[in-house]
């Protein structure tokens, strides 16, 4: 017979039989038993899979002593090495769910082990590590055990088991919000006829791409002296020094790269564009035309402006995903800051 | 209109002494071919290869891909206003050597062509791993500025495919598929009570290297226009693009538009299609207003009661594309979209470049950064190298026994935006 998989099991104070809102207080400790939602688990895994033991942690504690909580309970992790970690289900219970979320976090970030837990809908652990663990979409409150377990043992079989995991309606999870590219049995066209179809019939449909909701940044000030300012120049037309030392990629950048410009008065020349979204042939020409060095050095010259920044900030914008252009902004934004830079020229194409 | 696609099914490909089709194999003159390109002055050296489905063979950097037809009746053999002269295209009765295609190779800037494997995992991505692939690698005489490259490159295809075409000239088919479609009149008095459909289909046209073209024009230049499906399916509309190869519409996917033939399939049963409109997606602000108006106010001005819109390409053609959905639900006319989604590697990025609450019917053509492993080809044919610069690799994607990790972006029709392939994406 295959070795049994290894789950460890997380509750809290209520759920780990110690008591109810009065011992909310205790820290953690660990039972190499089944307790609680443990034992019903264990039973559900068969023989494939095995509770090993049980963390259990009052919803005080964790909430206000997180660090002190996640250090004993990583512990307990790394010495136990289990295959997988389970979580509750915490129903609507708030603080039990910021728990559960809090462990399967940390466990995830720090040691690649898959977390199942079970949360209603609206309990504000979802949010917290829907996108790393699996929570299984369970009812308000604990009369849902019995619907809950079962949908969390199949999912942390096939999780140990490296099984593809299906989708979130067919495995009863809370979606994580990855759009993954899967093949469908109708070509993209026929599925567009017949979505229009029932558009024109007034059947029911269901889009494939619900619309993106999109940030909202406040603008900065205006600067009052430009004279003054120091400006930096920043673009995503992935114009880079010839060679493209930092192999910025010509698409989906997945980074971004610096470049002293304190001793150039412009990027012709020395410069040319990887980015594999627009006609390089003018770039190429005059680096300039997408990224204005020549004209901010100008303007430096003349005294319109203080002072160019001396590095000069790049990457691919095309296919670049936001998620990678949020990061970089943000690594970008604050070496900006540090150097005191007042303003930039963001450049895209 | 009526027009007959008779198509000839090509089951072989091999190279021989003349270039005829026989029970099914297509057999080509690889000199011949070879030296009718070469008249071409711009052409210091062409190759031809072959690549047949299941083999352990990857292309790479494909340009376009082209199916090779002979008009045998009516007006418009070959490329009209492009590589023969003028015609209105549309109706008569064309050859065509179904599951053949005409792959072109060829280094033209180097990020924006793509990769077709004929076997494995990556034959599921591409619907040219289905095709018996004659496949012409084309190299310029050096000192040819990049657009002129492309041009050549580009005629070079296209003249591959008529030649070839050529052998099915006196073959009997083994299958007619008839088009056939009156003007909006006549139709409209046989089926007054179905909805009107109209399909806008944009075109990038965002300077050399990234048109389409219509009857030679560069679809940078017009106004929307309207198109009878039959002239697109019966070539006048050709590829010209270099964009990223998963969401490019190459010729082929023109000449084979699934969305004209889906439609087509519809048609006097469930609605009243009325044609295409051709939308070029334009780079400035001022052009993208006048496009989505105009494209806005002939759906309008036709009658449409539905319009499906495909993009090509992704990033700012996004908002076009959301532009002249918003215009037509505005006007009570209802949309379906076609697009891909850059959703990053994980899936967990935004997939639009633009939104709008209009846009309530969409379909998902794949995420094109979705990442995919290749295993080593027996055999490349063009350059693998060229996986590290293109679109949808990067330095360090290619390992030293050939296998290779690439995004959807770099494989020719993955994302299809014309809906040619089955990918689409589900929330995880």
């Amino acid at each position: 017979m295959a070795k049994k998989f290894r789950v460890l099991y997380y509750v809290n104070q209520f759920f780990g039989q110690i008591g109810g809102e009065e011992k909310a207080g205790v820290a953690p400790t660990f039972e190499a038993k089944t307790l609680g939602p443990a034992l019903g688990f264990n039973g559900l895994l068969g023989d494939e899979g095995e509770v090993i033991g049980t963390i259990i942690c009052g919803d005080n504690y964790f909430n206000e002593n997180k660090e002190e909580a996640l250090e004993y309970i990583m512990n307990v992790v790394k010495e136990q090495k289990p295959d997988i970690v389970v979580a509750g289900p915490a129903f609507n219970a708030g603080r039990y769910g910021m728990a559960c979320a809090g462990v399967a976090n940390a466990v995830v970030d720090e040691l690649n082990i898959p977390v199942v837990t079970g949360m209603y809908v609206e309990n504000p652990g979802v949010e917290e590590c829907k996108s790393k663990a699996y929570v299984v979409s369970v009812a308000d409150s604990a009369g849902g055990m019995r619907e809950a377990l079962p949908k969390m043992a199949n999912l942390t079989k096939k999780l140990a088991k490296g099984e593809e995991i299906g989708l979130p309606e067919e495995e009863g999870y809370i979606p994580q919000g990855k759009r993954l590219t899967i093949f469908s049995d109708k070509r993209g066209s026929q599925r567009a006829v017949e979505m229009l179809l029932s558009r024109l019939n007034g059947e029911a449909f269901e889009t494939e791409l619900p619309m993106p909701v999109f940030d909202k940044v406040e603008p900065a000030k205006a600067i009052e002296d430009l004279s003054k300012a120091t400006i930096a120049l920043v673009t995503s037309g992935g114009i880079v020094p010839h060679g493209n030392p930092d192999r910025i990629q010509s698409a989906s950048a997945q980074k971004w790269g610096k470049y002293d410009v304190s001793n150039i008065d412009a990027l012709t020349g020395e410069y040319y564009t990887i980015h594999g979204g627009y006609d390089p042939v003018y770039a190429n020409e005059k680096p300039d035309r997408v990224a204005p060095l020549d004209l901010l050095k100008e303007f430096e010259k003349e005294g319109k402006i203080g002072k160019v920044y001396e590095f000069f900030y790049t990457t691919t914008g095309t296919g670049t995903s936001v998620g990678n252009a949020t990061k970089f902004g943000v690594e970008i934004g604050k070496e900006l800051k540090e150097a005191g830079v007042d303003g930039v020229i963001l450049t895209s194409t | 209109m009526k027009l007959e696609l008779r198509r000839i099914h090509i089951k072989d490909i091999q190279f021989g002494n003349e270039t005829v089709v026989k029970d099914g194999i297509l057999t080509i003159n690889q000199e011949e071919l070879v030296n009718k390109l070469k008249e071409d002055e711009r052409i210091k050296e062409v190759k031809v290869d072959l690549a047949r489905p299941g083999e352990k063979v990857r292309i790479i950097p494909v340009k376009d891909v082209i199916e090779p037809r002979v008009k045998i009746e009516g007006e418009g053999n070959g490329f009209p206003g492009v590589t023969t002269k003028m015609a209105q295209v549309g109706s008569g009765k064309v050859n065509v050597l179904y599951g053949a295609a005409v792959v072109t190779v060829g280094d033209i800037v180097g990020f924006q062509e793509g990769v077709i494997d004929m076997w494995g995992e990556g034959a599921k991505w591409t619907p040219f791993s289905k095709t018996y692939n004659i496949v012409v690698d084309i190299k310029p005489v050096e000192g040819l500025a990049p657009h002129t490259h492309e041009e050549t490159v580009r005629l070079a295809g296209l003249k591959a495919a008529e030649y070839i075409g050529e052998a099915g000239r006196n073959i009997e088919p083994d299958e007619v598929l008839v088009y056939e479609m009156g003007s909006h009149a006549e139709e409209s008095k046989k089926y007054p009570d179905l909805p009107r459909v109209l399909y806008v289909e944009m075109l990038i046209s965002q300077g050399l290297l990234h048109d389409g073209y219509i009857y030679g024009v560069n679809s940078q230049l017009i106004l929307p226009t309207l198109l009878h499906p039959n002239e697109e399916l019966d070539g006048a509309v050709i590829s010209g693009n270099c964009v990223a190869a998963c969401d490019k519409i190459t010729t082929y996917q023109h000449q084979n538009n699934s969305v004209i033939l889906d439609l087509y399939e519809q048609h006097g049963k469930t609605i009243n299609f009325l044609g295409v409109i051709l939308t070029p997606e334009l780079t400035t602000l001022e052009g993208k207003f006048r496009t989505c108006d105009y494209t806005a106010k002939l759906c309008k001005t036709l009658g449409a009661d539905g319009v499906i819109i495909s993009e090509e390409g992704y990033g700012n053609p996004d908002s076009d594309l959301l532009m002249i959905c918003k215009r037509l639900e505005k006007e009570g006319i209802k949309t379906v979209l076609i697009t891909d989604e850059c959703s990053g590697w994980d899936g967990m990025s935004q997939p639009l470049a633009d939104t709008t609450e209009e846009a309530v019917a969409v379909v998902s053509t794949g995420n094109v950064s979705h990442v995919i492993k290749l295993e080593p080809a027996d055999k490349v044919i063009g350059d693998i190298n060229a996986i590290t610069t293109l679109a949808g690799g990067w330095e360090g994607c290619l390992e030293e026994d050939g296998s290779l990790q690439c995004e959807l972006n770099a494989v020719i029709g993955s994302t299809s935006e014309i809906g040619y392939h089955n990918c689409t994406v589900k929330l995880y």
